[in-house]
């Protein structure tokens, strides 16, 4: 990858100037459907838009200033690896990557929930301190799955190489593994049944309790560019076709990555949140299950492990 | 600056501040009526949530605060610590009778109240409790004080 790619992925496609409208669109979309299932009208699709100009727009209330420089570096921590895991999604086919890209990209998607915690803890509220808690416990749950299908993918594939990884699958692994890892999508983007970090209504919305104005802002900018890079993830795993012309191999990421938005939205409304107990087992069981049978078929499909 | 000439960004704001004020609910001793008048605005029957109205659980998220109750003697602190917590440009719309004037519950040691002794208000809902729909006349009263409020970090801004 040239600097010139490099710095296009970053700020045009898939990076900053595509996934902030997107990221918008599809927080838009799940708004406006959920309510739509709840039997309500629901907020316009510019909703998140005006959510994030009114906040950057308030004047936060002075807190210590040993405070200030970690509550502000966290989100902005957590919006910048997202868009660098955007950047390194091979979304198109002369993307080559360099060799253990998946390791880089997913350490990158593994930096907002690490932020999220921390800011629980910065924040030192009680409501932040429980919420980062639960952050904590359910991600370690939802990695589990998650790491074991990506390692299935890998092994079966034979390289840590992103792009090798996406085209060289087979699909006895592939469909396990991708089952294990959409199953791991509503945690970590805090969705309903996994809403247990950000609850509203008994931890005022968790780790960012102690959050205002501009800081939340960024905060709504992260929470917006993780839907479109975990998304993006899945569906760019998803597709082991990759066309010579550029713009079909766009507009099939962009569409699959919008069709997956209501099928989140779907489970989001019409599901309760969980227990913390019952959210952890239920991660082991299925999500750990699915990662194993993935695994074993890897192991099959590679002859037996040479 | 005249009235009318208007910057952009200061349009953006006052635009963005119309179609997204977020609520927070303070019960300060109220009987529970108004409490439950408020949330059923948030129900698909009357379905704030159209104009991007919505109940936040923290006061450091919210634009509105919302209160309810004549304030007793335990909550007058809580209350002017909310306040106090909520960044600027912030508006209070006291929901009922209560809030207002005390009520049935004025001349007791126990109320340190009405709200506007303890925090300044922009707008009074009365009745006891009031209906759904004049809460949100109330409120959309108050979203019109919030968006042209020049407050907060629009201060300087034409």
């Amino acid at each position: 990858m040239n600097s010139f790619r490099a710095f296009v992925a970053l700020l045009v496609f898939p990076g900053l100037l595509y996934a902030l409208p997107v990221g918008w669109l599809m927080l838009g979309i799940e708004r406006k459907l959920r309510a739509r299932f709840q039997g309500r009208i629901g907020p316009p699709l510019s909703q998140p838009f005006y959510d994030v100009v009114k906040l950057l727009a308030k004047l936060p209330v002075s807190r210590v200033a040993s405070d200030v420089p970690m509550l502000t570096a966290l989100p902005l921590l957590s919006i910048g690896s997202m868009i660098g895991a955007l950047a390194l999604l091979p979304v198109f086919r002369g993307e080559s990557g360099f060799v253990g890209d998946l390791i880089v990209l997913v350490s990158l998607l593994e930096i907002p929930p690490l932020c999220f915690i921390l800011a629980g803890y910065a924040s030192r509220s009680i409501y932040g301190e429980v919420g980062a808690t639960r952050e904590a416990v359910v991600s370690i749950a939802s990695n589990v799955p998650f790491l074991t299908a990506l390692v299935a993918m890998a092994a079966s594939a034979g390289s840590m190489h992103s792009s090798q990884i996406v085209s060289s699958t087979p699909w006895i692994v592939r469909i396990p593994a991708l089952i294990a890892i959409l199953f791991c999508l509503p945690i970590k983007l805090r969705l309903n049944p996994f809403s247990l970090a950000n609850a509203e209504q008994e931890l005022l919305g968790g780790p960012l309790t102690e959050f205002d104005g501009p800081r939340l802002a960024l905060w709504e900018l992260a929470h917006a560019l993780e839907w479109v890079a975990l998304i993006g993830f899945v569906v760019v795993l998803a597709i082991p076709f990759r066309s010579a012309l550029w713009y079909v191999n766009a507009a099939g990421f962009v569409l699959l990555s919008l069709a997956l938005v209501p099928l989140l939205t779907l489970l989001a409304a019409s599901t309760a949140r969980l227990k913390v107990a019952q959210a952890t087992n239920m991660m082991w069981k299925w999500g750990g299950g699915l990662a194993a049978l993935a695994l074993a078929a890897a192991f099959f499909a590679r002859g037996g492990g040479h | 600056m005249s009235g009318t000439e208007r910057g952009l960004i200061y349009r953006l704001v006052e635009r963005a501040r119309r179609h997204s004020a977020w609520l927070y609910h303070f019960n300060a001793g109220a009987c529970n009526g108004c409490d439950i008048e408020l949330v059923t605005c948030l129900t698909p029957r009357y379905d704030v949530e159209q104009a991007g109205i919505k109940l936040e659980g923290s006061p450091r998220h919210a634009d509105i605060l919302c209160v309810t109750g004549p304030v007793t003697r335990t909550t007058r602190e809580a209350l002017k610590t909310i306040y106090g917590q909520m960044p600027e440009p912030k508006v209070v719309v006291a929901i009922g009778s209560c809030p207002a004037t005390c009520n049935v519950f004025a001349g007791s040691p126990c109320i340190d109240g009405p709200v506007d002794k303890i925090v300044p208000v922009d707008i009074y809902v009365p009745g006891c409790p009031p209906r759904p729909h004049a809460i949100i006349e109330g409120i959309s009263q108050a979203i019109e004080k919030l968006a042209l409020r020049k407050s907060g970090a629009m201060a300087g801004v034409k």
